[in-house]
């Protein structure tokens, strides 16, 4: 079993919901993101999403935009975002990383040598957010080949079929995107996520997170009502912009806003 | 007349929109069933003959064609070589060949019951030529152009304004096109249900590259009927300017079965190939995936896409349509690269000597024909595109120069 079944089954067991933190690598600086992954654990998170910087963030607002542009202005590389989660595997052996990004980086490295490296860094899953599963066929053979889960979204406007589709090449989770647009937006409806929640779960028994437009504790504890898993992005990396040069007000309060999402979810 | 768009049965892209490993559709899953949709009106409205009909007019009666072809006899008796003749795409209305594209996207558009149009622009001739048809369908209109380009291309950004477009100003990554059509797909994905995204030139996710084409492919149609009427056989070469490359592949798609026409995409050196300072994807990039499409991009050993530079702002793209990766990788297609400094002596050149002021993107094709016409003979034919007027560039033209207009 990989570590990201391993998570859902123990929180089944205890019926609680995974929070999934978002923050991209190298954001404000290298040197912050494996002490803050090891912080946000201790704070509540269940399983990490490490955003890898790209020049061309086209599904993201402009919080995450920004994010990545401190990032690359550091240098960060997909080769170092695969070094940090190795440094963090050093104290931490049980937390599921997901790398979550754009396809490019990855197309360069080769798809074969990223998800080896990938799988020995102790990453358990990689989102590629332009790639559908249509494009997907030689990624998955690689990742599947290393043990590596491959994590897709799906959207408001995806229809059965394609739930169908997406959900049966998926393991780990499925990411549901809570609304139309990207991330950072605001809108959340959580009736309509219920709703599309139910049609979802027709077609699998995978986990199903559920992101975009979880601000705060009230919408993370109303969308862990029900989903299985909260992802919190924007929300945190606002606070990396607002404290940018003050690693610790950072990290206090990220893990401020991540241990109230946990108390109201699990509440 | 109804006009026929399709090509050859079994031709390029598959179903899934690629042209050979190049193409595809990567692109957010929000975005996958609206693509979807809007291919299956395409399919639907390319055997239309009502639409096709309506298009047929307004291409007649709104942009103007056919577009002349031209024979430049005194610049061909100069360069002393083959004749070179010019696809008169500078006197469709708006001035380039871009609204050949925008007109029949827009009425898909209406087809589709949507309200909303939105486009990237990067010269701003897009941004027009949609701002245009927008205006004249009495649909609202977005245009996203990145900040630098707006510094550069102040013209057009107030040409958009007054044909009632609002213009946002994009402040991310290196403010030019490539960060233009990526805020262009924020708003598609976040307005989809009564927003059209009319994509300037055959880049981006299927089933753009081939409809964009499709609506391109009038300019070599034309020009493949008028040589044979005027010069009584086929051309030699064809020439065309390649940013993202709608132009070039207009020009050359119906010529792609002749295969005795040698063919010839343009793409912009800069300051030149071996600076690092240029456009030229297909000449000094490699494939990676960017926009949508798997295709050949200037990117760094990383998987970053670079900045990239030309004094034409129509050509500053870091991308290349992937059907012209395809073209490039089977050998149907050569691509060259043209200097800044080339392009322009062929901007003052054509302006002096045929009294014609070429868009500083189809002065790249121009520069590369006057190389290529003195090694042929006087009685083998050029078709160069000349793909857009110049008036838009004599401020960069006269700012070079240290003068202010």
């Amino acid at each position: 079993m990989s570590r990201i079944e391993d998570c859902f089954t123990k929180l089944k067991a205890e019926g609680r919901k995974a929070l999934i933190p978002y923050v991209t690598a190298g954001d404000p600086e290298p040197a912050i993101s494996v002490p803050l992954m090891h912080a946000m654990v201790a704070a509540g998170a269940d399983i990490i999403e490490l955003g890898v910087p790209f020049s061309d963030p086209m599904a993201d607002g402009p919080v995450i935009q920004r994010a990545a542009e401190r990032a690359l202005e550091h240098g960060t590389r997909l080769r170092d975002v695969l070094a940090m989660v190795a440094e963090f595997r050093q104290q931490d052996t049980s937390t599921p990383v997901v790398l979550m990004g754009y396809l490019n980086p990855v197309e360069v490295m080769g798809y074969e040598t990223f998800a080896r490296a990938a799988a020995e860094a102790g990453v358990d899953g990689v989102l590629s957010v332009d790639l559908p599963p249509e494009e997907a066929h030689d990624l998955l053979v690689a990742l599947r080949g290393h043990g590596v889960n491959p994590i897709f979204l799906l959207a408001p406007t995806t229809d059965d079929a394609r739930i169908e589709r997406i959900c049966a090449v998926a393991s780990g989770y499925v990411y549901y995107v809570a609304l139309k647009g990207v991330t950072g937006a605001g809108g959340l409806d959580v009736q309509s996520v219920a709703d599309k929640l139910v049609q979802i779960r027709r077609h699998t028994d995978l986990p199903v997170g559920v992101g975009f437009g979880i601000k705060d504790a009230d919408s993370a504890a109303a969308v862990a009502n029900v989903a299985d898993a909260v992802v919190v992005g924007s929300a945190l990396v606002k606070k990396i912009e607002q404290n940018a040069g003050q690693s610790d007000k950072i990290t206090r309060e990220i893990t401020d806003v991540l241990a109230r999402m946990r108390a109201a979810m699990d509440a | 007349m109804t006009v026929q768009i399709k090509q050859a049965e079994g031709s390029l892209p598959d179903d899934n929109g690629h042209f050979g490993p190049y193409g595809g559709r990567f692109v957010a899953e929000t975005l996958m069933v609206p693509l979807r949709e809007l291919q299956e009106a395409y399919d639907k409205y390319l055997s239309d003959d009502d639409f096709l009909n309506e298009l047929d007019a307004d291409l007649r009666q709104f942009v103007g064609r056919p577009s002349p072809l031209y024979l430049a006899e005194r610049w061909t008796q100069q360069l002393d070589g083959a004749q070179i003749w010019l696809k008169r795409e500078d006197l469709n209305h708006t001035g380039a060949h871009k609204v050949n594209n925008t007109v029949g996207q827009a009425l898909l558009a209406k087809r589709m019951g949507k309200t909303r149009i939105i486009a990237e622009t990067g010269a701003g001739q897009h941004g027009v030529a949609t701002a245009t048809v927008a205006a004249r369908l009495g649909l609202k209109c977005v245009v996203d152009m990145g900040a630098v380009d707006i510094a550069r291309q102040a013209i057009n950004v107030y040409r958009m304004k007054l044909l009632g477009a609002e213009v946002v100003s994009v402040e991310s990554g290196s403010k030019t096109l490539k960060d233009a059509l990526n805020e262009a797909m924020r708003d598609w994905v976040t307005n989809i249900d009564d927003t059209f995204y009319i994509i300037g030139t055959v880049a981006g996710p299927h089933p753009y590259p081939a409809m964009v084409r499709d609506f391109q492919a009038i300019i070599g149609r034309e020009a493949r009927a008028q040589i044979l009427d005027q010069a009584g056989r086929l051309p030699d070469a064809l020439v065309a300017c390649v940013g993202g490359g709608s132009n070039a592949i207009g020009l050359f798609y119906p010529f792609l079965e002749d295969r005795d026409v040698a063919i010839y995409g343009v793409e912009a050196a800069g300051d030149g190939l071996d600076t690092g300072r240029h456009a030229a994807p297909l000449c000094a990039g490699r494939p990676g995936v960017l926009h949508g499409n798997r295709t050949y991009l200037m990117e760094d050993d990383n998987g970053q896409i670079i900045e990239t530079h030309s004094i034409s702002a129509g050509l500053d793209y870091p991308g290349v349509g992937p059907e012209h990766a395809w073209l490039k990788d089977e050998g149907r297609a050569q691509y060259v690269a043209i200097t800044d400094d080339e392009a322009l002596d062929a901007f003052h050149n054509l302006t002096r000597v045929e009294g014609i002021m070429p868009a500083l993107e189809s002065s790249h094709a121009l520069a590369y024909a006057s190389k290529l016409a003195p090694t042929m003979d006087r009685e083998q034919i050029i078709i160069v595109n000349l793909s857009g007027r110049g008036d838009k560039d004599i401020h960069t033209v006269a700012a070079l120069e240290g003068i202010k207009v």
